[in-house]
C-alpha cells in the first residue's frame, strides 16, 4: 500500500516536472513549482521524512514560490519564442541521466534495513541519542547537537542570503515615479509607502480573516520553535512560519503598515543576532572547557547543558529564518512597479 | 527482474526528475524557468536522499512507544540543511534577475547577450 | 587552553565577525574592522603551519562528538598550507580594498562588501579546515554565495549577468557534489572523510562508488575553472571590483583544487581514481588544452582583466597537470604553484586595478605611458608578469622548475615541452600589457589629461608586499617547497600509495 502511494506520488511529481518544460506561461509555472514543492513534502511523509516535509512545505512551497512571484511582478509574465531548439542540453541531459542510472544498478535495495546507511552511524543516534542528548525527536538531536556545526553552516548560509539581496536590491523606502525608465534615484520627494500602497485592504473577507488567522499563526510559530524537540519541528520551520504571519500582513494591510509593524531596522538588527547568538553559545561552551558547541558543560548535568544549548541555538537560528526571510520578501516588494513596459 | 524494478524504480524515477530539472535549467532561455529547473533538480535530489533513509515498516525518528523500527535521521538532517541552502540560492538568484531585468529590459538570455556583444 | 582551539579559530573569526559588520556604521569602520579579523586570521594560519609541520595532523571534534558522530576538523600539511594562501591573501587585498572598493563600489554599500568578503572567508575556511564531506558541501554553498553577491558589486552592469551565470554554473555543480557525496553515503553510511577512506576501501569495485565519484569531479571542476567548464570564470573576474577579481583569483578556485585533491587521494585513494578509473590521462588532457586554449585567449583580448581571467584558468591547467602526472613531484609542484600563483595573481589584478582607480579603464591601450606615469604600478605588474612567464628569482620559475623536472622523472619529453610552450605563449600576452605601458605615448585622446597620478600608497603596499613575496619566495623557497612536499607526502600516505615513482 505505501508503496502504491509512492508510486502515485512519483508520478504526479514526473507529470509537474515535464510540464514545466514546455509550458509558456511563467505564472503557471512557478505555481507547477509550488505543486511540485507540495507534492515532495507528501513523499517525504510517505518516507517518514516529517521534518523535511515540514521545512519543504514552508520553505519550498511557501517561500520560494512568493519570491518567484514577486519576481514575475517585476519582470515579465511570459517567456519568449525562442527560435532555436539545439541538441546541446538533450545530449547532456541523457549522458547524464545515463550514467545516474548506471550509478544505480549496484545501489543497495530501497528500504532495506540491512543496507549500510543503517549500520554504520545511524544505530547511535537511534539507541543512544534519548540518553546522551534527551530528547525523544532524533533529527532535532543529530541537527542541533551531534552535527550542530553544520546546523551553524546553514544559519550563516540564510545570513548570507540576506547579505546578497540586501546588496543587490535593498529595501526602498519612496516609492519611484512609476514611469520613470530605469533611474535609480529614490529621493525625488515622493510619498511614503505607507500611504501609496493600500494594499489588498479594499477586500473585506481577506481583511477579516486575515486579521483572526495572523495570531494563530504566530502562535503556531512558538508552538514549533518550543515544541521541536518533541515532535517535527525546530528553529527553521518556526521562522519561516512567524515571517509566514508578518509577510501575510504586508500584503493584505500593504507594505507601508508592514514597515510600520516590523521596520526594516529592527530586522536589521536581528538579522545577525540570532547567528551570533548561536555562535555564542558555542564560544561559551568553549570558555567553559568544552570543545566549540560541546554542550555537556553548560550545566552540571550533561543531558540538561545539552537541552540549554539546544533551546539556545534553535532560538538564535529561529530569530535570524525570521528576520531573514521577513528582508528578503520587504526587499522583493519595496522595489518599484515593472520598469520598461 | 521484477524483484530488481521493485527495489529500483524509487531511484529511477527519482533519476527521471533530476534530469527534468536540469534540462529546464540548461536550456531554458529565460532566467527565472531557469531558477525554477534549478529548484526542481535540488528538490528531486533530496527526494533521493531521503530513499536512502526509508526503513521499511519504520517509522518516523521520534521516540514513541511500542516502535522497533525507525527510519534513518542522518539524511533527514543533511536534507533540511540542503533545503536552506537551496532557499538561500534561489533568493540571491532572484534578485540578480530582477536587477538584470532593470539594467537590460529583458531577463532573456539571448536578449541580453545581443546587447551585450555590441559594447 | 586559547592554543587547544586554534585549529577552528581560522573558521570561527571571520563567523562571529560578518554579522557583526553588517552593524558597523560608516565606511570605514567596516574596512578597519574585517581587515584586522582576516589579519589576525592570517596570523593564526602561519602558526597552524608551523605547527602541523613540527607536530604532525591536528584534529579537533565539533561539539566535543567523535567522528564519524560527531564532525571533525583535521588540519594537515596540505590545507595549513592553502589556508595560509587564502588568508594572506585574504589581508593584502582588503588592505587594499579601502581605496579600491572605496572607489569602485557605492557609499551605502561598502559595509556589505566587507560583510561578504568575511563570509567568503569563513566559507573557504571551512572547506579547507572540515574533515566531513557534507560540512564541505555546507562551507562550499557559503563561499559561493558570498562570491555571487561580491562579483555583482561591480559597476558594469554585466557583473549582474556575469554573477548569474556564475550562480547558475556553480549551483549546478554543487548540486553535483551532493549527489556525489550521497552516493558514497549510500554505500558506505558515513560522511567523515577518513572513515568514508575506510570505508570505500573495503569493495572492489562498485558502480555506485565510482558514479559518486564521477559526479563529484565534475561537480569541483566547475567550481575550479577547469576546461571546458571555466566558462563563468572570464566574464566574472573582468567585471567584478578590482579587488573582488584580486581575491577570487587567489582564493577560490585554488580552495576547489585542493578539494578535488581531498576526494582523489585521500578519500579514493589515487591507485583506484588515476588506474581503474582513468581520470589521470582525462586530466592531463584537460589540463594541457585548459593551457594553451586560454593562454591563447589571453593573448587575443583588449581587456586586460579579461586577458589576467584566462591566464588564471591557464595556470589552474597547470596545477591540474601537476596532479595528474600521478607523481610525488607532480603532487608537489601543483601545491606549490596554488601558493605561488595565488602571490602572482593577486598582485596582477591589483595593479590593473590601480589602473582602473586612476585611469578609469582596463582596455590595453589605456595602459600606454603609464610606465613612467605610474611607475610604481607598473613596475609590480612587471614583476609578477615575469614571475607568470617562469623567469628565473620568481615563484612562477619555481613552479615551472618542479612541474617540468616531475614530468623529466617520467620520461615525458612532450609534457616538458607543452609547459616551456606554455610559458612563451605567456610572453606574449603579459608582453603586450608591457609594451603599451613602456613603449607607447599617453593615448592624447583622452578626455581632461590631467597627468596621471599613481595611486595612493594604501593601495600600493599590499600590492608591493604580494610583489616582494613573489621574489622572496622565488629566491628562498625552503618554507614552500618544504610545506608542498610535506602536503604531498601527506596525500600520499593517505592514499597508502603503493607506487613510488622517483
Amino acid at each position: 500500500m505505501a508503496e502504491l502511494i509512492d508510486l502515485v506520488l512519483l508520478g504526479m511529481l514526473a507529470a509537474t516536472a515535464l510540464r514545466v518544460i514546455f509550458l509558456r506561461d511563467l505564472f503557471a509555472v512557478v505555481m507547477l513549482f509550488g505543486i511540485y514543492s507540495f507534492l515532495s513534502a507528501a513523499i517525504f511523509v510517505s518516507l517518514d521524512a516529517v521534518d523535511v516535509a515540514f521545512t519543504e512545505a514552508s520553505v519550498g512551497a511557501g517561500i520560494s514560490t512568493v519570491l518567484m512571484l514577486g519576481t514575475l511582478a517585476l519582470t515579465e509574465r511570459k517567456e519568449k519564442v525562442t527560435q532555436h531548439k539545439s541538441w546541446l542540453p538533450l545530449l547532456v541531459v541523457i549522458t547524464t541521466g545515463g550514467a545516474l542510472i548506471y550509478g544505480t544498478l549496484d545501489m543497495p535495495p530501497f528500504a532495506n534495513p540491512d543496507n549500510p546507511v543503517h549500520h554504520h552511524v545511524a544505530p547511535r543516534y537511534i539507541e543512544q541519542s534519548p540518553q546522551e542528548v534527551g530528547l525523544p525527536n532524533m533529527v532535532t538531536s543529530v541537527l542541533a547537537s551531534y552535527r550542530g556545526f553544520d546546523t551553524l553552516g546553514e544559519t550563516v548560509v540564510v545570513f548570507s542570503a540576506a547579505v546578497g539581496v540586501l546588496s543587490l536590491l535593498g529595501i526602498r523606502r519612496r516609492r519611484e515615479p512609476a514611469s520613470g525608465l530605469a533611474s535609480e534615484s529614490d529621493n525625488t520627494g515622493q510619498a511614503d509607502l505607507s500611504e501609496s500602497d493600500p494594499g489588498l485592504r479594499a477586500h473585506e473577507v481577506l481583511r477579516v480573516i486575515a486579521k483572526l488567522i495572523i495570531p494563530l499563526i504566530l502562535l503556531f510559530a512558538l508552538y514549533v520553535q518550543f515544541h521541536g524537540d518533541f515532535g517535527p519541528g525546530g528553529g527553521f520551520q518556526a521562522g519561516v512560519i512567524a515571517a509566514a504571519a508578518f509577510i501575510l500582513y504586508a500584503l493584505v494591510f500593504g507594505i507601508g503598515s508592514g514597515f510600520q509593524v516590523v521596520s526594516p531596522n529592527v530586522l536589521r538588527w536581528l538579522t545577525p543576532f540570532g547567528v551570533l547568538l548561536y555562535a555564542g553559545v558555542g564560544v561559551l561552551c568553549m570558555l567553559m572547557g568544552g570543545q566549540f558547541l560541546d554542550y555537556n558543560v553548560l550545566a552540571s548535568d550533561p543531558v540538561h547543558g545539552q537541552h540549554y544549548g539546544i533551546i539556545a541555538i534553535e532560538l538564535g537560528v529561529g530569530i535570524t529564518v525570521f528576520a531573514v526571510m521577513l528582508n528578503i520578501f520587504y526587499a522583493f516588494t519595496s522595489q518599484t512597479e515593472r520598469v520598461g513596459q | 527482474m521484477m524483484s530488481v524494478v521493485l527495489d529500483y524504480y524509487n531511484y529511477w524515477i527519482v533519476v527521471f526528475l533530476m534530469m527534468t530539472g536540469f534540462y529546464v535549467v540548461i536550456s531554458a532561455n529565460n532566467l527565472v524557468k531557469k531558477v525554477v529547473g534549478l529548484n526542481i533538480f535540488q528538490t528531486s535530489v533530496f527526494i533521493f536522499y531521503i530513499s536512502m533513509g526509508k526503513v521499511a515498516e519504520g517509522t518516523a525518528p521520534i521516540l514513541a512507544e511500542g516502535v522497533e523500527a525507525y527510519s534513518n535521521p542522518l539524511p533527514h538532517v543533511l536534507i533540511l540543511t540542503a533545503i536552506v541552502v537551496g532557499v538561500a540560492t534561489t533568493a540571491v538568484g532572484l534578485s540578480l534577475i530582477v536587477r538584470i531585468k532593470r539594467a537590460y529590459g529583458s531577463v532573456e538570455e539571448d536578449e541580453f547577450q545581443d546587447q551585450d556583444d555590441l559594447i | 587552553m586559547l592554543s587547544e582551539h586554534l585549529p577552528i579559530l581560522p573558521i570561527i573569526l571571520p563567523l562571529i565577525a560578518a554579522p557583526v559588520c553588517l552593524l558597523i556604521p560608516g565606511r570605514n569602520g567596516g574596512w578597519l574592522f574585517a581587515t584586522l579579523v582576516s589579519a589576525i586570521s592570517l596570523v593564526v594560519s602561519f602558526v597552524l603551519l608551523n605547527r602541523v609541520l613540527a607536530e604532525g595532523t591536528l584534529s579537533y571534534a565539533m561539539g566535543g562528538w567523535p567522528p564519524p558522530w560527531g564532525i571533525e576538523m583535521r588540519l594537515d600539511v596540505a590545507n595549513a598550507f592553502v589556508l595560509l594562501a587564502v588568508t594572506l591573501i585574504s589581508t593584502a587585498v582588503l588592505v587594499y580594498a579601502q581605496k579600491s572598493a572605496g572607489h569602485e563600489i557605492d557609499r551605502d554599500k561598502q559595509g556589505l562588501f566587507y560583510t561578504a568578503h568575511l563570509l567568503c572567508l569563513t566559507g573557504l575556511s571551512g572547506i579547507l579546515i572540515t574533515g566531513d564531506a557534507f560540512n564541505l558541501f555546507v562551507f562550499l554553498e557559503i563561499s559561493s554565495l558570498a562570491t555571487y553577491t561580491l562579483v555583482s558589486l561591480g559597476s558594469d552592469r554585466r557583473c549582474l549577468t556575469a554573477a548569474f551565470r556564475y550562480l547558475v554554473m556553480g549551483t549546478i555543480g554543487a548540486t553535483f557534489i551532493l549527489i556525489g557525496v550521497g552516493m558514497l553515503y549510500m554505500k558506505t553510511g558515513t560522511l567523515n572523510m577518513l572513515d568514508l577512506a575506510e570505508q570505500i576501501a573495503r569493495y572492489d569495485s562498485s558502480r555506485t562508488i565510482n558514479t559518486g565519484l564521477a559526479f563529484i569531479m565534475v561537480g569541483v571542476s566547475i567550481k575550479l575553472a577547469l576546461f571546458p567548464l571555466h566558462l563563468w570564470l572570464p566574464p566574472a573576474y573582468t567585471f567584478a571590483p578590482s579587488a573582488v577579481s584580486a581575491f577570487l583569483a587567489g582564493t577560490a578556485t585554488k580552495v576547489a583544487v585542493y578539494v578535488m585533491m581531498r576526494f582523489i587521494f585521500t578519500i579514493f585513494g589515487a591507485d583506484h581514481v588515476f588506474h581503474e578509473m582513468g581520470m589521470d590521462l582525462i586530466l592531463m588532457v584537460l589540463a594541457i588544452v585548459a593551457i594553451f586554449k586560454c593562454s591563447f585567449m589571453a593573448a587575443l583580448q583588449h581587456n586586460a582583466k579579461t586577458l589576467l581571467a584566462y591566464s588564471s584558468v591557464a595556470q589552474i591547467g597547470y596545477i591540474v597537470l601537476g596532479i595528474s602526472l600521478v607523481s610525488m613531484s607532480g603532487l608537489m609542484a601543483g601545491i606549490l604553484h596554488i601558493f605561488n600563483h595565488a602571490l602572482m595573481k593577486g598582485a596582477l589584478f591589483m595593479a590593473v586595478g590601480a589602473v582602473f582607480y586612476r585611469v578609469g579603464s582596463v582596455e590595453i591601450k589605456a595602459f600606454s605611458g603609464l610606465g613612467r606615469q605610474m611607475p610604481w604600478t607598473m613596475a609590480a605588474f612587471t614583476v609578477a608578469g615575469l614571475s607568470i612567464i617562469g623567469v628565473p628569482l620568481t615563484v612562477g620559475f619555481v613552479s615551472k622548475w618542479y612541474l617540468v623536472s616531475g614530468a623529466l622523472e617520467q620520461g615525458n619529453w612532450i609534457i616538458a615541452a607543452l609547459v616551456l610552450l606554455g610559458s612563451l605563449l605567456a610572453i606574449v600576452y603579459v608582453g603586450r600589457i608591457l609594451e603599451a605601458a613602456y613603449f607607447r605615448r599617453p593615448d592624447d585622446t583622452q578626455s581632461g589629461t590631467a597627468a596621471v597620478k599613481e595611486v595612493p600608497i594604501g593601495m600600493l603596499i599590499p600590492m608591493w608586499v604580494l610583489v616582494l613575496a613573489n621574489v622572496y619566495f622565488g629566491i628562498d623557497t625552503s618554507l614552500t617547497v618544504e610545506a608542498a612536499q610535506q602536503a604531498a607526502l601527506s596525500f600520499a600516505q593517505d592514499s597508502n600509495w603503493q607506487e613510488a615513482t622517483r
